[in-house]
């Protein structure tokens, strides 16, 4: 039996620009286990980065099925959805996107504050996610006071300390020179290796690409 | 499910100069509703304070003030009559009737205003207790003699202790300055009633008439005699507290409406202010914005985020007003009363109605100010806000 925990059947996506309708992605199939590590690679256009959007549920298809641990997000409600994803996915972005006046602890505390979790709680779970990623003793640092692979390494604690069904990360070394690069690839990697969680990952560059398990190419829209 | 205030505080730090000015804006808004307020309780508080509640005062029906009033001899023999009036110690009835003229007087920082002149008999400071001499003496009756209210001195400079006022072609003698505990008489000046009826050719033609009831239950009997005796028709008895607080609504409203008027007007232009703030702060941080409803958090929270922000940069600016409008307090002006064309000194006064509705139209102003910006942020499509980098 299959252990998938994404399943995409057919999905299509098309942007409207004033009266013309652009293509994005093309009827794509294909699943993801659980504690998979995926890299979705291709030139730029290629769709990567909607076809992420899409199985983090920011963005819904124009046609076909998303089903997310048996969950098909296309048919949320606005509300659900961002209930479902606050519960599911852990985001992590180029440009690391944390809050500039919130601390690294506030930061990744953040989505805790969409749980019913006690303060207390909340407080333990947030500083378990940054001691993973090895800036237990940042925490009351503000973003401008980290460097780039530390800001990123705050985003990764943000994007697990709800300990979420899957981790979607866009081109998450796209901002770093080539040592935080290999820092946070080394983190993602011991992430998936250590904690089984399951990772999507967007990027460009091949050395990131490696230490994912399975790579997928889009090409205009399509798997190649 | 709510972003948390620390963030909406520290935001403010990170764009210091636009935030400060629209709380600058916001304040003086506010510090000018607040100080149009005072003013309007302020004069409508000094003719309140001006009567008593024990005293009647009696006019003309058709008059709109004391000076348009005039109440002839025989009426005032009727009135005397009545068996409704409080009789001092010595069994004399505590009645006053009044005669009371507008001069003109150069003022000390030039032109001239007018002055009330109040003519009274020895009766009238039993009737007003709290009016007392602080400087010279009581005038003697039967004389040309005046006693000034303690505000007249400071804006007139003939009227100063000694010095002679020239009323109806002759000269009087100030004598004395009294206080009367910043009600309306502080801005009068009084002498022996017959004197001035006398000076003005009045015969015995008072403007108006006030007495100590013997009990204020007895009022609705005064009224019904009023109403009842044919002599009596033409007059109105009043409570003299409630005719010296009706005598304030004319002026009290007239700066309450063109001065919430005007302000209004201004708040257009914080409004405007805070919603250039507010707009510039969603566009800073549309990044934000994306990351924040990607993480899970509702197109609610997001709008009562922006909004919380805009109430808080009003509220702080209606702290500010208010404190600012607290040096006001206490502060005199003098201007013409139009209830009875005469000069009327009078303070800023603060209830706790002008602040609660001063702090209502400053959370208007943050609301409608942040509403649409707050809208816009929490409409922005997620994957559009995460691509502004």
């Amino acid at each position: 039996m299959s252990n998938s925990i994404i399943s995409l059947v057919n999905v299509s996506k098309s942007y409207k620009r004033d009266s013309f309708n652009v293509p994005v992605l093309n009827h794509l199939s294909f699943d993801v286990e659980s504690g998979e590590f995926l890299a979705l690679m291709g030139p730029s256009g290629s769709g990567k980065t909607t076809l992420l959007n899409l199985i983090a549920g920011i963005d819904r298809p124009s046609s076909g099925k998303i089903e997310i641990n048996g969950v098909d997000i296309a048919t949320l409600s606005e509300s659900s959805l961002a209930k479902w994803r606050a519960n599911n996915v852990g985001f992590v972005f180029q440009f690391y996107n944390l809050l500039p006046v919130l601390t690294a602890f506030e930061n990744v505390e953040l989505p805790l504050l969409l749980t019913k979790l006690s303060k207390a709680d909340r407080k333990q779970r947030v500083e378990f996610a940054l001691s993973v990623v090895g800036l237990a003793d940042r925490m009351s640092h503000y973003p401008k006071q980290l460097s780039g692979g530390q800001e990123q390494r705050v985003a990764i604690a943000r994007a697990i300390v709800t300990d979420p069904t899957i981790i979607v990360a866009d081109e998450p070394t796209g901002d770093l020179d080539k040592n935080s690069a290999v820092e946070i690839l080394t983190l993602l990697e011991r992430l998936n290796k250590e904690m089984k969680k399951t990772i999507i990952m967007v990027t460009h560059d091949p050395n990131a690409a490696k230490i994912a398990g399975i790579t997928k190419h889009l090409d205009k829209g399509d798997l190649v | 499910m709510k972003i948390p205030f620390s963030y909406t505080l520290r935001n403010f730090k990170q764009r210091k100069l636009t935030t400060a000015i629209t709380i600058t804006g916001i304040t003086l808004v506010v510090f000018v509703f607040i100080a149009v307020l005072m003013m309007a309780y302020g004069v409508q508080k000094t003719l309140q304070a001006t009567g008593s509640a024990d005293n009647v005062l009696v006019s003309r029906k058709a008059a709109t003030g004391e000076i348009s009033s005039i109440i002839d001899g025989e009426t005032v023999d009727v009135i005397k009559s009545l068996p409704y009036i409080a009789k001092n110690a010595e069994g004399k009835q505590l009645i006053s009737p009044e005669p009371v003229v507008i001069i003109n007087l150069n003022t000390i920082s030039g032109g001239l205003s007018n002055i009330s002149v109040r003519g009274v008999s020895d009766k009238a400071f039993e009737l007003r207790p709290r009016l007392k001499i602080i400087e010279g003496r009581q005038i003697n009756f039967g004389t040309r003699e005046l006693i000034v209210g303690e505000s007249i001195p400071k804006k007139f400079k003939d009227a100063a202790l000694g010095k002679k006022l020239k009323i109806a072609g002759d000269f009087w003698t100030v004598v004395g300055i009294f206080s009367a505990g910043g009600s309306g008489f502080d801005s009068e000046v009084w002498g022996d009633a017959l004197q001035l009826l006398n000076a003005f050719n009045r015969s015995t033609s008072v403007s108006t008439l006030t007495f100590k009831m013997t009990t204020g239950e007895d009022f609705p009997k005064i009224k019904a005699e009023f109403e009842k005796d044919r002599r009596l028709l033409q007059f109105v008895p009043k409570i003299e507290q409630k005719y010296f607080e009706e005598q304030s609504e004319m002026m009290a409203t007239f700066i309450r409406v063109l001065g919430t008027a005007v302000t209004v007007i201004f708040s257009l232009g914080a409004v405007i202010g805070a919603m250039i703030t507010m707009y510039a702060s969603v566009a800073n941080r549309t990044v934000e914005i994306g990351t924040l409803r990607a993480l899970g958090f509702r197109r609610r929270s997001i709008l009562a985020a922006f909004l919380t922000e805009s109430l808080a940069i009003a509220i702080i600016g209606w702290a500010i007003g208010m404190l600012l409008s607290l040096l006001l307090v206490s502060y005199k002006i003098s201007t013409l009363n139009f209830g009875s064309f005469a000069e009327l000194e009078f303070s800023f006064s603060l209830s706790g109605s002008i602040v609660i509705s001063s702090l209502i139209f400053a959370v208007i102003m943050g609301f409608v100010g942040g509403f649409l910006p707050s809208v816009r942020a929490a409409r922005l499509n997620i994957v559009t806000a995460l691509r502004a980098v």
